[in-house]
C-alpha cells in the first residue's frame, strides 16, 4: 500500500499497517514531520474530549500509545510521558461542570479524579493560589511529535520518499491502484490519504470530496528553565473552546514543561486561511492565560512562537476508512488539533480495515461520505 | 505615528534617518545599542576614530541626530504590518515601546557567520566581529597571543587592530586563495588605500598571512591552548597539519543578514553571491512589501561605504514618496554610481571568499553543532535518517537551532550539514527555514500580555510634539 503523508498519522498508518504484515511506501511532499506534525504539541489528551465518538477514539488511542511506549526504546525515542492532565476551573460553576463531565467521561472509560481547591498545589506548586477547584486525567500523556512520527515510521520498516508530491491517482476502472508523482508512479493494493491539512487535495484526486480546512493555531515557548509545571495543565473553558464553531480567535492555553525545559503554552484557534502571520492577538491572550494559571510566569521569557493548521471537519470529527466512492481509497485525515493523541487509533484502526480484521471501534461515525457533496 | 521609522542605527540607518529627517520628514530611529554607529562605528566613550575609517562620515551624521527622535536601547521584537514596531527597553526595569509608523527603513546589519569546528566551544575561541567588537567598544584584546581565521578581508582589520593594541596575533589563516580579487580592489582607489594600509600593518607586526589555511580544531582543557591550522585543497579539504600554540582565536566567515523583521512583514528575499539569504530592493532600496525598505548589510553584505550610500537613497526615497520635495537629481545619480561601483566590488569579493563544502569534513561526530541545545553533528545526522530534507525539519527532529539564540549561531551550518547529506547546498528555501523568528528578541509573557492597552507610546514622554 501507498501512504500520502509523512506526518504523524501517515506514520502510524505505516506502523500498523507493516505490523499487518502489509508491504508499505509512504511518500511526503516535504520532510518526515514537516507540516502539521510538526507545528504541534504532542499532547495525547482524553480530558478536553465531550463524550461521543472522538472521545471512544482517544481512549483507545491512549492505550495504543502506552502500548506502544512500552516497546522496546520507542517510548524513550518518541520522549513519551504519561504525565498526565491537570483541569482548573476558576469558579463553584465551573468546577460542578468539571465534575458533570468527568461522570459521562468515565462512562467511556476515561478516569478522572476530583480535586479540590486545597489540593491544587499538591500538584502544582505554583499554580494561582485563588482557583475552585479541578480534575485530574492521570492518561493524559505527551509525545515529541516529530520524534514520534519519524520513529515510528523507522519502526514500521516502510519505504519513506521525502520530496516527492502525489499529483494524480491511478485508476483501473473506478478502482484507485496507486498513485501518480512527480518521481512516476507507483502502483498499491490500497492507497491511504494521510495528507492531513491537505487531505482535500488528495481525495480531490481520486475525484472524491472530503471537506478539511485549517485552523490556525499558535504556540508560545518560552525560555529553559528548571522543572516548574509538572503535568499539562489548562482551564476548564479550553472543552468548550475545542468544540466550538466560532469562527473569532479563541484560545486556552495548555500550558506544560517538556523534557528541553522550555514551557509550551498554546494553543490559539482561529479561522483565517493558510496565513502565517503572527498574530499579537493569539499571542497576547495566550501570555495571560499562562500567566492568570501560573502567576510566576509572568517574568518568564517567550523565545520563539510557531504555529501550525489543524486540518477540521465541519462536524469535527476526523476521517477515518475506505471511501465507497473509490475503491481502493482509505483516509485517515481531518484530526484538527489532535492528531497526535488520535494517530496511534487511527493506524490500528485502518489496519483492521485493511486487513479485513473486526474494528475495535465502530468506524461508521468517521466514514469518509458523511458529508453533503455540494455544501 | 512617525512619517518614518528607522530600525538599526549603523551606517545604513544613520544614513537613512539623518536623509529622511533632513528632508522635513517626521522620524524615530530605533537600535538596540547605546551608542549610535551600529557595528562598524562600534566606540568607545572617548573615542577619537582613531580605530575607525570614515569617521568623518559618522561624526557628520551623529551631528544631525538633533534633525530626529532617537531611540538607543530599544530591542526591537516584533514588527506588526500597518506599521507598528514593538520594542523592549530599559535593563532592570524592562518595559515594553510601541511606535507606530507610515513607512519603516530595516537597517538591521549582519551578524558573524560561523562554521563549527572541533573545539569551537572552548572558552578563548570567539567569533572575528566579536574580538573586533570587545577592542572597538571596550578597548579590550581578546587575547596576548591569537591566531586569526576563517575567510574574507575582515580578517585584516581584526588582525592589524588586535596587533596595533598589543597582541601578538601568531597567524592570519585565510581559506581561501583570492588571488584574482587583487586586481578588483586596484580599480577602487580607496579601497587599494585601505589594502596597502593593511598590508604595511601586517609587515609592521610581523603578522604571518597564509592564504589557502584554515585552523580545523582547537585543542585545551579548560580553554583553547593551541590550534591545528591545515593546508587546505581547493574545496577545503585538509592536507597537512601543524599545530600552533595561542590563547585566543578569532574565526569568521562572512556575515549573515539579520532579516527577522523584513520576514515578519512578508518582505521578498533572494541569494546573494556570498550564499547568505538578504532582502530583494529595487532601485530606491524598496522591499516588496509596499512602505519598507531597506538598506545595507540586510540588502547584501557589501561593507559600510555602500550601507552610507544604500541608507542614503533609502531615506530621500522615503521622503519624496511621502508627498516631500525631490532629491537634487545630480545627487541621487552620483549616489546610484557609487552603489553600482560599491555592488560589483562586493560581488567580487563573495567572488573571491566563497565557503566551500571541505570545512565539513573537519567535524566528527561529537562536535556541537548547536551550542545552545548541545546538538552534535552526530545528532544531525541522525535526523537526516529520520527523514529531514534540510535545517528546518533537522531543527524539529534534532532541536538545532530551538535554543537561545534561535539559530543565529548554528543555522547557517546546519543549512549545509543537512542539506549535504541530500546531496544539495544551501539553496533560499533551506535558509528562509534558519531565518524566520516571529519574535525576534526574548520577551516576558508579562510584557506580551500586556500589549497593547498598557505600553508607554514612545511619542509622548520623548516627543510631545
Amino acid at each position: 500500500m501507498v501512504i500520502v503523508g509523512g506526518g504523524v498519522v501517515g506514520a502510524a498508518c505505516a506502523y500498523y499497517a507493516a505490523r499487518a504484515g502489509l508491504t508499505v511506501t509512504v511518500v511526503e511532499r516535504g520532510a518526515v514531520a514537516g507540516g502539521t506534525t510538526g507545528a504541534g504539541e504532542g499532547n495525547l489528551l482524553v480530558s478536553d474530549k465531550e463524550p461521543g465518538p472522538e472521545l471512544d477514539l482517544a481512549v483507545l488511542s491512549s492505550a495504543r500509545w502506552a502500548e506502544l511506549a512500552a516497546e522496546d526504546g520507542l517510548g524513550a525515542a518518541v520522549e513519551y510521558e504519561p504525565k498526565g492532565g491537570l483541569v482548573v476551573a476558576e469558579t463553584e460553576e465551573g468546577v460542578a461542570g468539571l465534575a458533570g463531565l468527568a461522570v459521562e467521561q468515565r462512562a467511556a472509560g476515561v478516569d478522572a479524579v476530583e480535586v479540590p481547591a486545597a489540593e491544587l498545589t499538591g500538584y502544582e506548586p505554583h499554580l494561582a493560589p485563588d482557583l475552585a477547584g479541578g480534575m485530574f486525567y492521570p492518561q493524559d500523556a505527551q509525545v515529541q511529535p516529530m520524534l514520534a512520527a519519524a520513529h515510528l515510521l523507522r519502526a514500521s520498516g516502510a519505504e519513506v520518499r521525502t520530496g516527492v508530491t502525489v499529483t494524480g491517482m491511478l485508476r483501473s476502472g473506478d478502482r484507485v491502484t496507486g498513485v501518480r508523482t512527480d518521481r512516476g508512479d507507483l502502483a498499491a493494493g490500497a492507497v491511504v490519504n494521510a495528507a492531513g491539512t491537505w487531505g482535500g487535495e488528495v481525495a480531490a484526486l481520486a475525484g472524491v470530496t472530503v471537506p478539511i480546512l485549517p485552523r490556525r493555531g499558535f504556540i508560545l515557548v518560552t525560555e529553559p528553565l528548571p522543572p516548574l509545571i509538572r503535568h499539562k495543565v489548562y482551564a476548564a473553558e479550553y472543552v468548550a473552546n475545542v468544540a466550538s464553531d466560532d469562527e473569532g480567535l479563541e484560545s486556552s492555553a495548555v500550558v506544560e514543561g517538556t523534557p528541553a525545559g522550555t514551557i509550551l503554552i498554546g494553543a490559539s484557534r482561529e479561522r483565517v486561511g493558510f496565513d502565517r502571520t503572527l498574530s499579537m492577538a493569539a499571542l497576547r491572550r495566550l501570555a495571560r492565560q499562562a500567566i492568570r494559571l501560573f502567576p510566576a510566569l509572568g517574568d518568564v521569557a517567550a523565545i520563539r512562537a510557531y504555529c501550525g493548521f489543524r486540518p477540521y471537519c465541519p462536524d469535527h470529527l476526523p476521517v477515518i476508512g475506505p471511501d465507497p466512492r473509490a475503491e481502493g481509497l482509505l483516509h485517515a485525515c481531518g484530526h484538527e488539533g489532535a492528531g497526535i493523541g488520535l494517530a496511534a487509533a487511527t493506524g490500528h484502526l485502518l489496519a483492521q480495515s485493511l486487513t479485513g480484521a473486526p474494528p475495535d471501534l465502530d468506524l461508521h461515525p468517521f466514514r469518509p461520505d458523511r458529508f453533503p457533496e455540494h455544501p | 505615528m512617525r512619517d518614518l521609522v528607522v530600525i538599526g542605527a549603523g551606517p545604513a540607518g544613520l544614513a537613512a534617518a539623518v536623509a529622511a529627517a533632513t528632508a522635513g520628514l517626521d522620524v524615530a530611529l530605533v537600535d538596540a545599542g547605546r551608542r549610535p554607529g551600529g557595528q562598524y562605528y562600534r566606540h568607545h566613550a572617548a573615542e577619537t576614530g582613531r580605530l575607525h575609517h570614515d569617521w568623518d562620515a559618522f561624526v557628520r551624521l551623529r551631528g544631525a541626530l538633533d534633525r530626529l527622535t532617537y531611540l538607543p536601547g530599544h530591542r526591537v521584537w516584533h514588527v506588526e504590518d500597518g506599521f507598528t514596531v514593538h520594542a523592549l527597553t530599559g535593563d532592570r526595569d524592562e518595559r515594553p515601546v510601541r511606535i507606530g509608523a507610515r513607512a519603516l527603513v530595516v537597517a538591521t546589519g549582519a551578524h558573524d557567520r560561523s562554521l563549527p569546528f572541533p573545539g569551537w566551544d572552548l572558552p578563548g575561541v570567539l567569533t572575528a566581529g566579536g574580538a573586533q567588537a570587545l577592542l572597538k567598544g571596550d578597548r579590550v584584546t581578546a587575547g596576548e597571543r591569537i591566531v586569526v581565521a576563517g575567510t574574507g578581508p575582515f580578517l585584516l582589520p581584526v588582525a592589524t587592530g588586535l596587533a596595533g593594541a598589543g597582541a601578538t596575533i601568531a597567524g592570519v589563516f585565510e581559506a581561501n586563495r583570492p588571488y584574482g580579487f587583487a586586481r578588483h580592489v586596484a580599480r577602487h582607489p580607496d579601497k587599494a588605500r585601505e589594502g596597502a594600509g593593511y598590508a604595511a600593518l601586517l609587515a609592521r607586526h610581523r603578522i604571518p598571512y597564509r592564504t589557502g589555511h584554515a585552523v580545523v580544531a582547537a585543542h585545551g582543557d579548560d580553554r583553547v591552548e593551541a590550534v591545528t591550522v591545515a593546508r587546505l585543497d581547493r574545496d577545503w579539504a585538509p592536507v597537512r597539519e601543524r599545530v600552533i600554540a595561542c590563547d585566543t582565536v578569532a574565526v569568521g566567515h562572512g556575515f549573515t543578514p539579520q532579516l527577522e523583521l523584513p520576514l515578519q512583514l512578508g518582505c521578498a528575499t533572494r541569494m546573494d553571491a556570498d550564499g547568505s539569504l538578504v532582502v530583494a530592493v529595487d532601485v530606491a532600496q524598496r522591499t516588496s512589501v509596499p512602505g519598507v525598505y531597506a538598506a545595507g548589510e540586510t540588502t547584501g553584505v557589501g561593507g559600510a561605504q555602500l550601507s552610507l550610500v544604500e541608507g542614503e537613497l533609502a531615506g530621500l526615497a522615503v521622503a519624496e514618496a511621502a508627498g516631500g520635495v525631490a532629491p537634487d537629481p545630480a545627487g541621487v545619480q552620483r549616489l546610484l554610481a557609487r552603489r553600482r561601483r560599491l555592488r560589483a566590488f562586493a560581488a567580487a569579493m563573495h567572488a573571491a571568499y566563497p565557503v566551500r563544502p571541505g570545512w565539513m569534513d573537519r567535524l566528527r561526530d561529537d562536535t556541537l553543532v548547536c551550542r545552545c541545545e548541545e546538538v552534535t553533528c552526530g545528532r544531525l545526522a541522525e535526523a537526516a535518517e529520520l527523514g529531514a530534507t534540510g535545517p528546518r525539519s533537522a531543527k524539529l527532529l534534532s532541536r538545532a537551532g530551538m535554543g537561545r539564540c534561535q539559530g543565529r549561531v548554528c543555522g547557517y551550518a546546519t543549512a549545509w550539514l543537512t542539506t549535504g547529506v541530500c546531496g544539495r547546498i544551501p539553496g533560499p528555501e533551506d535558509l528562509l527555514g534558519t531565518a524566520r523568528r516571529p519574535i525576534a528578541q526574548p520577551v516576558r509573557l508579562r510584557d506580551l500580555a500586556g500589549e497593547p492597552e498598557n505600553p508607554r507610546d514612545e511619542n509622548h514622554p520623548i516627543n510631545p510634539a
